[in-house]
């Protein structure tokens, strides 16, 4: 009898403590970024803000009152590695939750995995990855949704100055042929004739011919769908070369354009080029000055993008998302964080957002906008507002585009 | 398809400055591979390592192209060794082992990017000059300094490496190494001795192809791979061993493919290196001034 006793009082001894120390096992959170590669430059300020989310959270006491880690792997932006990569923090490092790498090149592949396994996933700045799988666990940062959110206020600022004609150059991958497909359809509507139509491998590196052949089309409307390297390719192209005093508006879908590294570097070439943002200085959502000046001095210190407009707001966005639906359900289980992300909407620095069916923004804020008079070698410039004019969408409207693109590139 | 003549002529004009480019990369290819008959499929590699060492230098302030120049001894002193340990490796021991020298450049190659990627990462790098993101306007017609800037430097490149081989007693001694061997060691030659340094001096060439190709565009790790199919293609053309063969090898291609860029799209541009190696092993396998 007493032996039985004995054994009782151990077995109940060790169930102690194995759920104490259950409770205090952290909540992993994995991902991949890049953080070399094309998107690389981008991927290590986003991935500079979610650190500073997860101290944040860790500096008030966790979430249900357990510390966060976070596992990140540097994916080099090559979409061949990221499904290896999630697999691993699925399996082998077992987190309990998933961010998707920043962009819609390495995000694409881990689709049908999360899919396949059920998985709750946040996206991270991709476009229409979730068009044909249609998973009903996926919450995207960006604040697009299809190509008519991205694309109205770049072919409306293009057809208020008297177009006619369109070109499409779109890069071979991903990202820009999912928006291509959706421009090509709206430009029909808009009743645009298409006169140059060309998608690049991703390896290129020289546009002197294509910049030629788009001249010799006369276009009025030069829609460019690009990665960093390319936008920057594409821009000393167009400095180089010119695109001929037929086009009214150029620009659109250029990624990289955002990313401060490459502003400073471009400079004044930048100027006329209407293109795509997220944040400029001078739109107000709550919080967001404060976190850019907090981000401001880490940035300086781990040597990534100074300024962080564009990435940033929207990755510590992920986190507070995160936040609000394990805080509101006191759980991380995938469905019922979905069910939550789904019905609520959710308060971050970048603002409300509330999710359509589909997992991308019910409400859309794309900001179209010129860059106008920058300066060469001139980081500073970018701080306050001024340099790039927002023309679309209306509720932020701070000028009207200037037209024909040679004139606004002052040549 | 957008065409109009100002276009067509535009695109020769461009293909013509690319193809002189194409050739300054090739030539030190058809040194190694064309006169010596050494499987150098690292070549690509190694112009990568010249265009990383430009980087290197020119983030010091150096001229790109000057760069390349100061880079010369250095490279030359890596084709050496690297012949070296070729020949007492393989070459010594007869044609199969040759074969085997194949899968020795395949790893010297992979060496030299994933060496390359531990350094610097995968991201591009590129070089700033006066030169680089200026034109000159000629009619409608610009033309960026870039460009103009590599064709200069791979003319004057070609036309030296041409009449060091035809004028001097080295280069004399390159060119009968290739034809023949064994007369050449009758003479009083060590033919081992003068392919060591032809394998030199064809990899010194590649550190100034390599200023120009980091000039001409950025650069990345992984490049060497996309300038296998040119170089080859160039080299293959002009008939192996070719020097003059090479200028106009790399003409017909720099053009061929920028027509194909400007009128057809950039899609097809990998295609036109491999289709036009393909017609000529077809139709004339020994190229266009082989021996």
């Amino acid at each position: 009898m007493q032996g039985f006793y004995k054994r009782l009082i151990s077995i109940v001894a060790v169930a102690l403590l194995a759920g104490a120390a259950f409770a205090q096992q952290p909540i992993k959170i994995g991902m991949s970024m890049p953080q070399t590669g094309p998107l690389g430059a981008g991927g290590k300020a986003a991935l500079l803000a979610l650190k500073m989310w997860v101290e944040d959270v860790n500096a008030k006491g966790g979430l249900l009152g357990r510390k966060v880690d976070f596992i990140v792997y540097d994916d080099q932006t090559n979409p061949a590695l990221t499904p290896g990569i999630y697999t691993k923090l699925l399996d082998v490092d077992k987190v309990d939750l998933l961010i998707a790498p920043y962009g819609t090149v390495p995000t694409a592949p881990i689709m049908p995995l999360v899919k396949q396994r059920d998985l709750l996933l946040m996206g991270n700045f991709s476009f229409q990855v979730n068009h044909t799988v249609k998973h009903d666990k996926w919450f995207n940062n960006s604040p697009w949704n299809d190509a008519s959110s991205w694309s109205d206020g770049f072919i409306k600022a293009g057809l208020k100055a008297g177009s006619k004609s369109i070109a499409f150059l779109a890069a071979d991958q991903e990202f820009a042929q999912n928006l291509a497909n959706g421009a090509r359809e709206l430009a029909k509507k808009a009743g645009l004739q298409t006169v140059y139509d060309q998608n690049y491998p991703p390896t290129t590196v020289d546009f002197s011919s294509m910049v030629r052949a788009i001249r010799a089309a006369k276009p009025d409307i030069v829609f460019v769908m690009s990665y960093p390297n390319d936008s920057v390719a594409i821009v000393r192209a167009v400095n180089e070369i010119g695109v001929g005093d037929s086009v009214k508006i150029f620009g659109g879908g250029m990624v990289g354009l955002q990313f401060t590294p490459n502003m400073v570097s471009l400079g004044s070439m930048l100027n006329g080029i209407v293109n795509y943002n997220s944040y400029v200085p001078g739109l107000k959502y709550p919080g967001v000055e404060e976190f850019l000046q907090r981000y401001a001095k880490r940035a300086a210190e781990e040597k990534v993008d100074p300024l962080g407009f564009y990435l940033p707001p929207f990755n510590y966005a992920i986190g507070q998302m995160l936040e609000q639906a394990i805080n509101a359900t006191k759980s991380l289980d995938h469905k019922r964080l979905a069910e939550y992300l789904h019905k609520n909407e959710l308060k971050t620095i970048v603002g409300p957002i509330r999710f359509g069916p589909d997992g991308e923004w019910a409400n859309p804020r794309v900001v179209q906008a010129q860059f106008r008079g920058v300066a060469d070698k001139d980081m500073d410039q970018f701080r306050q507002p001024g340099k790039q004019v927002v023309l679309y969408p209306e509720a932020y409207k701070t000028g009207d585009v200037i037209t024909p693109f040679d004139k606004a590139r002052g040549k | 398809m957008v065409f109009s003549f100002d276009l067509l002529l535009e695109a020769v004009l461009f293909g013509i400055l690319v193809g002189c480019f194409y050739a300054a990369v090739s030539v030190g290819l058809s040194l190694a591979f064309g006169l010596l008959d050494v499987p150098h499929i690292a070549h690509p590699a190694f112009l990568i390592l010249g265009s990383y060492g430009t980087w290197v230098l020119a983030s010091r302030g150096w001229d790109p192209i000057a760069a390349g120049i100061v880079l010369m001894p250095a490279f030359f002193a890596l084709g050496v060794a690297v012949y070296r340990f070729y020949y007492e490796t393989f070459e010594k021991r007869g044609t199969e082992a040759g074969v085997r020298g194949l899968a020795f450049f395949f790893g010297v190659a992979f060496i030299v990017e994933v060496g390359l990627i531990l350094v610097f990462g995968v991201d591009q790098r590129l070089v700033e000059a006066d030169y680089i993101g200026k034109s000159i306007s000629l009619g409608e017609i610009r033309i960026p300094l870039r460009m103009l800037v590599a064709f200069a430097t791979a003319v004057v490149l070609t036309g030296a490496l041409g009449l060091y081989l035809s004028k001097t007693f080295t280069g004399r001694a390159i060119k009968a190494v290739a034809q023949d061997e064994p007369a050449l060691r009758l003479m009083g030659a060590n033919p081992v001795r003068i392919k060591q340094w032809a394998f030199g001096l064809a990899t010194a060439v590649t550190a100034v192809a390599g200023a120009m190709l980091i000039v001409v565009g950025p650069v990345e790790p992984g490049m060497g791979r996309v300038y296998i199919g040119r170089t080859f293609c160039v080299v293959v053309l002009a008939g192996l061993g070719s020097m003059s063969g090479t200028l106009v090898a790399g003409l017909i291609l720099g053009i061929s493919e920028s027509i194909v860029l400007t009128l057809f799209g950039a899609s097809w541009a990998p295609a036109v290196a491999f289709g036009l190696l393909l017609v000529v092993l077809g139709v004339r396998p020994q190229g266009l001034f082989g021996r």
